[in-house]
């Protein structure tokens, strides 16, 4: 036992699949789906050459675009019997490059699979296709009352069976919970083509819990055909407290503070003062501009509830020390204090020509400590750094500006990414509270985890797909790559798309 | 490295050096539990202690050894508690215990399961690998997250040495609600509050009476009894229903016919078996009472959506949860393979093939 023959190939080096035969797999392929179900000229392939981290380009051999689960059955069939990476993608709006193509792969696009199967409004439930978005789910469940409660920050264009695949996570998961805790049910088909059903309509399963494994598995393990998540109640009210800190330390230790006290807000956010300056300057959301760092925390359920729960938070905030301290009068007014926040990373692509989104997550405690090194980095590096952070669940989104188009600048936003993620292990944290690993944050894997914990990841990776088919070279590094990590840099580019979609 | 972690990786090396099975054992206090218990004893309560409290981050990381109840009494002292609510079925269950059977309480339902909670774990896997998944923070999407995957897992992937756990704050306010109604009828109302924003945290309905549990800010738990009606229990009394209910010394719970634990959707119709019926979890999981051949009562899981397992009264056998469809199966044994592949935690105490 424990002799490395028990470890899957690609668990050491990255499998070579040059030997794919584009023809072969194309007239394959063609069997099983009509014409307009399969691209492969390079005009039609170039959309896919990335996901929402844009400047990682990679055309794919070959894109798939099936309308069924029977469909998705044959083509994997296929790609098993071929050898053929495969790569699942939603809509495309990842930030971690989880679904950029393979040179010699598959895209398999679940884009047509858009259909909203049923709201089971008594039972709580929705029973959706992974094509389906994010917010549809909401609104579709919104006239019983209902809603879908995680809310990634691109939910208008994010899809369900992406969701599922990063486990996202959003503003309102301190109270809310992430993706896993708001599924009942994943359906999937294996590399072997064989359908699995993960979860149930019940509240546990028999024997292991694979539903977890499967969530946040980035397309590793399984391709998704059907989701069935829980809806929520929609609380009757929601209203918002901003508070104003002249200093970063002391408003990370209101965030302690208000969670000590046994409240655990629908959302609690933090921005600091240059993050504050660029969005102010973008929506006028009425923000304070001298504060060093203000603080969102918002409340909900009935009014009698939230009305209790306000009258505590801004006790708590002004015994913190908030200099200022102001509460949602109305739902306009709500919507505009969250309205800064929510613009914070097109407020940064205004200011600056790219910015490099971040997102480690560290113990609340250690906030103060994370953000005055960035502050030493923003001096090391010559780069300025605005930061945003889910302050309830200790996930920062440090938003690093550069301009792309300056010899060195992308290398050294790099160099100043990776620095705050080692700093967010160093910490206690992790490199990824909720974009996952993709192909971005690959290398930081090996600093989070030691040898024998990424050889068992290797080993659930290879218990559903023995030959290292679904997205390889992603998530889990390689035992060579973590050799080679701190002698080398990748040289990738790090930009990342969709600038329109608001992110938070 | 503690000592003790390395005097058990030691011992897990050499005993799949000699394909000789181990039966992982923290309190014992749910022995009854699955299938036999096979293999030479290694003892968890030696393994014990808060490793890091921090009231403020909602995060304990704790030894798998510690009683429960000590973890329990630590963070009530902090006004925190295991939002799950996990069973005492009798004195001395361990934290590993508690996470390795994935049992949780009445407010599940409301709140969410063992695995729900679980952050991060540090496991001793088949080969003595010392393995950590996870961490002390509440999103963390970096590797798969076999921490969770453990929750329930019932010692048969590796002995679970530490775990962290998100922890939540008590609620302010508490009251529970009685009214008289039929199965169909509490069946029915359960789905329809659980629908409306209303701060329920339990539920149990039997034999034609449906106790309710309201939990939150007293705001909200005073407009819920203004609004809902029924009859408030004392509070002494709802303390004990809901205990009793927790670790099942509610006189339903005792006798000697087989105790069934079905787990269906919550808006699944009545289970109609010959036995006596407790209804739990909003309506999503079904205590039977019943010597109603094992296939007739798996036939009826299945048909509404779920499964059944012989909770009690199965010691011994070796069908105690419900069968996997193939591929499910195979994935599951692939998974004991790569985790355990001298296949000597705990041999038999799921399924009999792995």
């Amino acid at each position: 036992m424990g002799e490395p023959a028990d470890l899957p190939d690609f668990s050491v080096a990255e499998r070579d699949f040059s030997t794919v035969d584009k023809a072969r797999l194309v007239s394959s392929l063609s069997r099983v789906l009509p014409a307009a179900s399969l691209l492969h000229d390079l005009e039609d392939l170039r959309p896919y050459e990335c996901d929402g981290m844009s400047a990682l380009r990679q055309v794919p051999m070959v894109v798939a675009l099936p309308e069924t689960e029977a469909q998705v059955v044959e083509i994997l069939k296929i790609c098993a019997a071929l050898g053929v990476p495969v790569v699942a993608r939603g809509a495309g709006t990842g930030l971690s490059g989880g679904a950029q193509p393979h040179k010699f792969g598959l895209v398999l696009s679940l884009a047509r699979f858009k259909k909203i199967i049923r709201i089971d409004a008594h039972a709580r439930r929705a029973v959706v296709q992974p094509g389906v978005r994010n917010l549809a789910i909401s609104e579709a469940a919104a006239p019983f009352g209902l809603y879908y409660a995680p809310d990634p920050s691109s939910q208008i264009a994010c899809t369900i069976g992406g969701n599922v695949a990063e486990n996202s996570g959003g503003v309102h998961c301190l109270k809310y919970g992430l993706t896993i805790h708001n599924l009942l049910k994943v359906r999937g088909v294996t590399i072997a083509g064989e359908i699995v059903e993960f979860g149930s309509l019940a509240l546990d399963t028999p024997g292991y819990d694979l539903l977890p494994l499967v969530t946040g598995s980035e397309g590793m393990l399984a391709v998704v055909t059907e989701v069935t998540v829980k809806l929520t109640p929609k609380p009757q009210l929601a209203q918002c407290v901003l508070a104003a800190f002249d200093d970063v330390v002391k408003a990370g230790e209101a965030v302690a503070a208000v969670i000590a006290a046994g409240i655990i807000p629908a959302g609690l956010e933090m921005m600091d003062q240059p993050a504050t300056a660029a969005v102010e300057e973008f929506v006028h959301a009425g923000y304070p501009l001298d504060a060093e760092a203000i603080l969102l925390c918002e409340s909900d359920g009935t009014p009698e509830e939230v009305a209790e729960e306000i009258a505590r938070v801004r006790a708590i905030l002004e015994a913190s020390g908030a200099t200022e301290v102001r509460v949602s009068r109305d739902e306009g007014e709500r919507l505009r204090f969250w309205a800064g926040r929510k613009a914070a990373f097109p407020a940064a692509g205004r200011i600056s020509p790219d910015y490099y989104c971040m997102d480690g997550t560290i113990p609340r405690k250690r906030l103060g400590e994370m953000l005055k090194a960035i502050q030493q980095m923003e001096k090391k590096y010559s780069m300025r750094c605005i930061n945003v952070f889910h302050a309830g669940d200790g996930n920062l989104h440090p938003l690093i500006l550069f301009d792309a188009n300056k010899p060195g600048d992308q290398h050294t936003a790099e160099a100043f990414g990776a620095e705050i993620l080692e700093l967010s292990v160093a910490l206690g944290g992790t490199i990824t509270g909720e974009h996952g690993v993709g192909i971005e944050k690959i290398n930081q894997m090996c600093s989070q985890f030691a040898t024998p914990t990424l050889n068992a990841f290797h080993r659930v990776k290879a218990a559903f797909d023995p030959q290292g088919l679904l997205n390889p070279g992603k998530a889990i590094p390689t035992l060579n790559r973590c050799a080679e990590y701190g002698r080398e840099r990748m040289g990738a580019n790090v930009v990342q798309a969709h600038p329109d979609l608001p992110r938070f | 490295m503690s000592e003790l972690i390395q005097a058990w990786s030691e011992r897990i090396r050499a005993a799949a050096a000699n394909r000789q099975p181990l039966c992982i054992r923290g309190g014992g206090t749910k022995a009854f539990y699955g299938g036999p218990e096979v293999g030479e004893p290694i003892l968890t309560d030696a393994y014990r202690g808060i490793v890091n409290y921090a009231p403020s981050e909602l995060v304990v990381t704790v030894r798998a050894g510690t009683p429960l109840a000590d973890l329990e009494a630590a963070l009530a002292a902090e006004n925190q508690m295991l939002a799950f609510e996990p069973p005492h079925f009798a004195d001395g269950g361990t934290v590993g215990g508690c996470v390795a059977a994935g049992l949780a309480g009445p407010r599940r339902a409301a709140v969410g399961g063992v695995r729900d909670f679980v952050l991060g774990a540090t496991l001793i896997d088949g080969r003595g690998d010392v393995l950590r998944f996870g961490g002390e923070v509440m999103k963390n999407v970096a590797g798969y997250d076999v921490s969770r995957f453990l929750a329930g897992s019932l010692g048969t992937l590796g002995l679970i040495a530490e775990v962290s756990l998100k922890v939540l704050p008590r609620p302010v306010a508490e009251a529970t609600l009685r009214f008289e109604m039929d199965e169909a009828a509490a069946l029915h109302q359960l789905n329809v509050w659980a629908g409306q924003p209303l701060p329920v945290s339990a539920s149990v309905w039997r034999g034609g009476v449906l106790h309710l549990r309201l939990s939150g800010a007293g705001a909200a738990v005073d407009a819920a009894i203004a609004r809902l009606g029924g009859e408030r229990l004392a509070d002494a009394a709802a303390a004990v229903l809901w205990r009793g209910l927790r670790d099942h010394r509610d006189d339903f719970f005792a006798g000697t016919l087989p105790l069934w634990r079905l787990s269906v959707p919550s808006d699944a119709l009545a289970v109609a078996l010959p036995g006596e019926q407790l209804v739990e979890w909003g309506g999503a999981q079904r205590w039977l009472r019943s010597d109603a051949p094992v296939v007739e009562i798996r036939v009826r899981a299945a048909a509404l959506g779920g499964h059944a397992t012989l909770f009690r009264g199965g010691a011994g056998r070796s069908d105690v949860f419900h069968p996997l469809p193939a591929p499910m199966q195979a994935l599951q044994r692939n998974l004991k393979q790569a985790f355990d592949p001298a296949g000597i935690f705990n041999p038999g105490r799921l399924y009999p093939e792995f």
